[in-house]
């Protein structure tokens, strides 16, 4: 506002060169001009390089087979798909890890965070060994621990621990009775579908007669009699089609049922109990960021301890938490791609794999660069909706 | 991560190398004073640390050839570990003048990469590895179905594996690491069942783990794995260095020339030891090539013949105690065969 002022004072002297608004427009436009030269320059060189290298380019490799299998796979792939599906077995695992991390790393970053600040002596403690351990170790080797300490240590095959439900631990991995659906098993589905539907609708019922009238309402027995009762229900009526395909011992491995081998589990494992410790710290801080005079109200109100947290201090708390809650879940997504040291072809495997194949690297490391920005900026505008609808509404 | 910091420096290498490319590889290597050296990362007999931090191995070996072809001297030469994944971007981006790391010669690679492969300086093919007190009564690759294999990411190893167990229609579980020692590790710890990389690579390993009386590997040889150097190509001066440095060491061995008796050589009254060594008058063999005419003289002094070589690092004189085999001079029924010096 000031420079106006001084404006107004001092006339222009004629010149327009010394007006502010035309120097700023000048000078973004120069940046700009020198910006996209710069690019073009680099990508021009590249590609003039490429050419005289005798290098192949382009992204035509894409579609050509890619004659490398490839150990977990959620989609139909084998060494005869192409390079392109390759990669989008690597996406797609790396999304599997991300998301299994993130979800496990929130509830115990949640439970910690809180524990830190419990009044039980012991509790507090563990909490806090927790959080200094995890949180000044670098997360590879985090994985490793879980790798070559802990899951490695584990039985060979022959020697398996039984668990219940026919399920066996080794050291390569986790093996559990695969559910084979026989006829008639949409209905399950189904129910389960209905069950959760019906169990929101209760919740926003009793939530609606509550502002209304101040009468509570057993919601959480409910829904879970609805979300677990109807498709038992409906299993019992559709004639019990569901069979199990138990792991059984072959010469190698143990073959049939489900199977996670190590390379998931110790990544995954690796990731929550490392992002956990950060998003403990995060909660704590929301936790004490909410004045005290608020828990301490609620308290005169006569709410008991656990209601305090869960209806006046976590609401308040979560506005804290959720602007850097994104940040870790995106370190966590990124962390995701030190899966290349124990052998989870993760995106940056496969694509890495890819990449010597073909020797395309320009290419490849293009492709990592785009989807890797493209996750982190897909979570953080998620992330950002979350935190629209929890800011505090001002009236 | 390394091999993305080495895609993406080779990247931005490329990108910024604009018109700098003009000299050729020999001047840039005279220039520096040492010849950059692609090898492995460490494969008993190919590329290896031994006890005293000294690279040993046919691979490094090969780099101290050229380099005592280009300066005389086969110290002259400097070690770049590369992993399989690493090792082609690092030659195309111009990190190291030379790669020589057991690599296969595909077509692929002579073409798409944009690298010539020089020669083929050992024959190998690929093998299995097992451990025969866990899994006895397996002796055929054949009764490998249902195996979990070890295999290191980005080699032709990988496809071949892939190929065979497909061909034969065996079902198989792929574990897959970047680098040979997490493979090495993962086996060792039984991750796996079975190992699966060039035989000779297979003797190498078994060395290093941790009872490698147990181990055995299985006769099957599932594919070729001409093993051999690479250069960039667009430089024909030092591809052609390279190339004849390796056919050098073949001439040597079948001229009975070696280590010990090179000097002797020299006064030789065999018009083509004379040659070969530099010795005829007004020769402009080695000077045609870009190199001093006693070139073959140092090369042999630094590193011996071909047959040397082998012996010494992978032969009846090391720890691996590998056949000649094919490797064997064409003249007793191998296939390495040099074409003539003159």
């Amino acid at each position: 506002m000031a420079s106006q002022e001084v404006l107004r004072e001092e006339p222009s002297r004629g010149s327009f060169i010394n007006d502010p608004k035309v120097r700023g427009y000048v000078f973004q436009v120069v940046v700009v001009i020198l910006l996209v030269a710069g690019v073009w320059w680099v990508v021009d060189n590249v590609i003039e390089n490429l050419q005289r290298l005798h290098i192949s380019s382009g992204f035509g490799y894409l579609k050509s087979r890619a004659g490398f299998d490839i150990s977990v796979s959620a989609i139909p792939y084998t060494s005869d798909s192409t390079y392109g599906r390759a990669i989008l077995v690597g996406l797609i695992n790396t999304l599997i890890v991300a998301v299994a991390g993130i979800i496990t790393a929130t509830i115990i970053g949640f439970i910690v965070g809180i524990g830190r600040l419990s009044r039980n002596w012991l509790i507090r403690k563990i909490c806090m060994v927790y959080v200094e351990i995890f949180r000044n170790i670098p997360p590879l080797l985090v994985i490793f621990f879980w790798y070559s300490g802990v899951l490695a240590v584990l039985p060979v095959v022959r020697e398996s621990i039984g668990l219940p439900f026919g399920s066996f631990l080794n050291q390569r991995g986790f093996y559990l009775p695969r559910a084979i659906w026989g006829d008639g098993s949409w209905l399950i589905f189904v129910a389960l579908l209905v069950g959760i539907a019906m169990a929101w609708f209760v919740a926003r019922t009793a939530r609606q007669r509550q502002m209304a009238t101040g009468q509570q309402f057993p919601v959480f027995w409910t829904s879970l009699a609805l979300i677990v009762g109807l498709p038992v229900l409906a299993y019992a009526l559709s004639g019990f089609p569901l069979t199990f395909d138990f792991p059984k011992q072959s010469t190698f491995n143990l073959t049939g049922g489900f199977h996670i081998g190590p390379e998931f589990l110790s990544l995954y494992l690796a990731l929550s109990c490392y992002t956990a410790s950060f998003i403990a710290e995060i909660v704590r801080a929301g936790i004490l960021g909410v004045s005290k005079g608020q828990s301490e109200a609620a308290g005169a109100l006569g709410l008991r301890p656990g209601s305090i947290l869960r209806l006046v201090v976590v609401p308040q708390a979560m506005r804290i938490v959720i602007p850097p809650l994104t940040s870790q879940y995106l370190n966590l997504t990124k962390n995701s791609s030190l899966a290349i040291a124990i052998a989870y072809p993760d995106l940056t495997a496969t694509a890495g794999t890819v990449l010597n194949q073909t020797g395309q690297a320009v290419e490849n490391v293009l492709i990592m660069m785009l989807v890797y920005l493209i996750i982190s900026l897909l979570t953080s505008a998620v992330m950002n909706v979350v935190n629209a609808r929890m800011a505090l509404v001002e009236r | 991560m390394k091999h993305i910091a080495i895609g993406i420096l080779g990247a931005g290498a490329l990108g910024l190398m604009a018109s700098a490319a003009s000299a050729t590889t020999l001047d840039d290597v005279k220039a520096k004073g040492f010849l950059q050296c692609g090898t492995n990362t460490g494969l008993a007999g190919f590329a290896a640390p031994d006890d005293k931090g000294e690279w040993k191995g046919i691979d490094v070996d090969f780099c101290r050839a050229v380099a005592a072809a280009v300066f005389g001297d086969g110290t002259k030469v400097k070690f770049t570990p590369l992993s399989a994944k690493e090792r082609f971007t690092a030659l195309q981006s111009g990190e190291v003048d030379i790669l020589s790391r057991n690599t296969t010669w595909t077509i692929n690679r002579d073409t798409a990469l944009g690298l010539n492969f020089v020669g083929v300086t050992y024959y190998d093919g690929q093998g299995f590895m097992i451990n025969a007190k866990k899994l006895p009564g397996v002796n055929s690759a054949l009764q490998l179905s249902g195996a979990a294999v070890c295999v290191q990411s980005g080699t032709t190893t990988e496809l071949n594996l892939a190929d065979y167990f497909k061909a034969n229609k065996m079902e198989y579980n792929p574990v897959v690491f970047e680098k040979l020692e997490e493979v090495n590790a993962a086996y060792d710890a039984g991750r796996c069942d079975v190992y699966t990389t060039d035989q000779s690579g297979l003797y190498g390993i078994r060395l290093t783990l941790s009872s490698p009386a147990d181990h055995v590997v299985l006769p099957e040889i599932i594919s070729k794995e001409p093993l051999g150097p690479a250069v960039r190509q667009g430089d024909d001066q030092w591809y052609h260095i390279v190339k004849w440095t390796y056919f050098a060491l073949l001439q040597a061995e079948e001229l009975g020339i070696t280590q010990a008796n090179v000097e002797e050589m020299k006064t030789s009254d065999n018009p083509e030891i004379k040659r070969v060594l530099g010795q005829e008058a007004e020769t402009k063999i080695g000077t045609d090539l870009g190199v001093s005419n006693d070139w073959v003289v140092n090369i042999v002094k630094a590193v011996g013949n071909y047959g040397e070589m082998f012996e010494r690092n992978v032969g009846t004189g090391s720890p691996l105690k590998i056949a000649r085999g094919i490797n064997a001079l064409w003249t007793k029924g191998g296939l390495q065969y040099a074409p003539p010096i003159r």
